[in-house]
């Protein structure tokens, strides 16, 4: 069953900006789906558009079969929201928000203070279920809003750039979580910047620029058309100076005395690399890639869409 | 939703309204008490001896219900104008917009922090002019509720209209400034509508707060400037057409949804 199904969706703002140009996407249940694109790109209009927080100019959205003009009530049931931004009421404390967001839901008091200690607990924030929201630091606060958004128990997540501002601990224990309730069975949709991110947790991935989809496939299929990849090798040689390698048949930047970055082209390997150094007496003592393999692609795909777009304009 | 859904939410609206005004009480259930005694030692005591009666009763006694309903009138607004831009304001009503809450259930929730907050403000002030009135006798109990409650309903819905709009926190003080205030004065709480002359008497009639300040009075001492049944009628029309209002702007999603 398709956990989210969205077709032709389009949406103006007052002003003529068009910020979706009717895009198509489709996230099966149980999947970990990423929604990537550069700033303004179309991403939180489109959570917006699901959520309900934003109207639609055009298009059909439907979660977990459930039609967003016709059976909004169930459609809303399905989902759970983290967005972007804190918006919760600062001076409440924050067994308050989590409770009231059950309450608006229709799930009773008292189960709703239940639940509360058991996504609390689990998010570590039970310690802190007397504090009024405006005491926590920045990555209780988002947790607070994963718990929030999951008191009704949903059947889809969204979280809208969860782990932005977060440090690295957090967001690794974050990232656990998230996994952790993927693997229960709730589906997950989640934009980021930190495309890593997209890549630890993600099946699945689409590209969002100037309100299009610009690619749509699994993670592994989009790595795979990765052609060429920069890599950063440190070295080593018996004489404490300068290391000027040769490398036939790659490119090759010298950074500094004992380091250089190769670019290798897949049909390559790594071993011939690794065969010149040995044959001039050097050791490679780490290796590591450039750039994100992900973050590569982006930037192309990115670019891609932009020059046939100026080009269909010229 | 289901109306146990529904009314599960609502109860949460209410009970998040109701928490909210009482948590900071201090601004919201003390300055009425303070305001509405410096008006009965200045108005009542001070310049009231020198009045003498009016409509038939002492000056003082005369302007206790007006002063309640002043303070209904006032904390209705200003709690719903408030809450509820303030919750536009720090995206928090984006929790009830995300949920499957009808628009029914929000305006009932927000108006019903309203009502509470005005009738709690209603019974400070009532017992703040036991200790300047000796006897404050009530007549018509049924039409005393219910004006107060009605009343109350009424600038909740016209609060809650107020925010929707609101951009800046400007705008909700405007109209209290500009509107409510002169209303709420010249609606006869001071004074009986028939000293008016002529013409005047006849402009003070188009004013909706009179009707509400007469059968208030009515219900408190049994006597009034307006006819009780247009009185009524004034208010429920009044409370049906800020309602439908309400309900329109939130479903077209007016200031909360882009």
């Amino acid at each position: 069953m398709k956990a989210l199904s969205i077709s032709n969706l389009r949406k103006t703002y007052k002003g003529g900006f068009e910020a979706l140009k009717g895009i198509d996407l489709n996230v099966e249940e149980g999947d970990f789906f990423a929604l990537l694109g550069p700033n303004g790109a179309g991403k939180s209009t489109t959570i917006g558009i699901i959520s309900s927080l934003v109207n639609k100019t055009e298009g059909k959205v439907s979660v977990f079969g459930y039609d967003l003009d016709t059976q909004l009530v169930e459609l809303k049931r399905q989902i759970g929201l983290v967005p972007q931004e804190f918006n919760f009421n600062q001076f409440e404390t924050v067994r308050q928000i989590v409770v009231n967001q059950a309450g608006y839901y229709g799930v009773p008091r008292q189960v709703a203070h239940e639940r509360a200690e058991h996504y609390l607990k689990q998010l570590g924030l039970w310690d802190k279920r007397n504090d009024p929201a405006r005491m926590l630091s920045g990555g209780m606060k988002r947790r607070l809003m994963i718990a929030r958004a999951l008191l009704h128990e949903p059947k889809l997540l969204i979280l809208d750039e969860p782990t932005a501002g977060v440090d690295i601990e957090l967001r690794r224990s974050m990232w656990d979580y998230l996994l952790e309730i993927n693997k229960q069975g709730i589906t997950i949709i989640l934009t980021t910047h930190y495309l890593e991110e997209a890549e630890t947790l993600c099946r699945n991935i689409a590209i969002i620029d100037h309100g299009a989809i610009v690619e749509n496939t699994s993670i592994k299929r989009l790595l795979a058309t990765l052609n060429r990849e920069t890599f950063v090798l440190d070295l080593s040689r018996d004489e404490d100076q300068r290391i000027e390698p040769q490398l036939e048949g790659f490119t090759m930047r010298q950074t500094d005395d004992h380091t250089i970055e190769v670019d290798v082209e897949k049909s390559q390997g790594l071993n011939k690399v690794f065969d010149q150094l040995s044959a001039q007496n050097i050791k490679v003592l780490s290796m590591r890639n450039k750039a994100n393999r992900l973050e590569e692609l982006f930037v192309d795909l990115v670019e891609r869409g932009r020059s046939a777009k100026s080009a269909a304009g010229a | 939703m289901t109306a146990s859904y529904s009314f599960i939410a609502l109860k949460t609206i209410w009970i998040k309204e109701c928490t909210r005004f009482l948590r900071i009480w201090v601004q919201t259930l003390v300055p009425p008490a303070i305001t509405m005694t410096l008006y009965f030692v200045i108005f009542g005591s001070i310049v009231g001896e020198r009045i003498g009666d009016m409509s038939g009763r002492p000056y003082m006694e005369f302007i206790v219900p007006g002063l309640i309903m002043m303070s209904v009138i006032t904390n209705s607004y200003s709690n719903v104008a408030s809450s509820f831009f303030s919750a536009k304001f720090q995206r928090n009503i984006e929790e009830m917009l995300v949920a499957p809450v009808s628009t029914p259930v929000i305006i009932a929730g927000y108006v019903g922090g309203g009502l509470v907050r005005a009738l709690i403000v209603a019974v400070i002030v009532t017992l703040v002019s036991f200790t300047f009135v000796e006897n404050v006798s009530i007549n018509h109990a049924g039409i005393l509720v219910l004006t107060v409650v009605l009343t109350s309903t009424l600038f909740s819905l016209a609060g809650l209209i107020n925010a929707i709009y609101a951009k800046t926190f400007d705008d909700i003080s405007i109209v209290p400034t500009f509107i409510l205030t002169p209303l709420t004065y010249l609606g006869g709480v001071f004074f009986s509508v028939s000293l008016l002359p002529g013409i005047w008497e006849t402009v003070a009639r188009a004013n909706p707060v009179l009707y509400m300040v007469n059968a208030f009075r009515y219900g408190f001492l049994g006597v009034s400037d307006v006819n009780i049944s247009v009185a009524l009628s004034v208010i429920i029309g009044f409370n049906l057409v800020f309602f439908v209002t309400a309900y329109t702007l939130l479903q077209r999603g007016i200031g909360i949804r882009s």
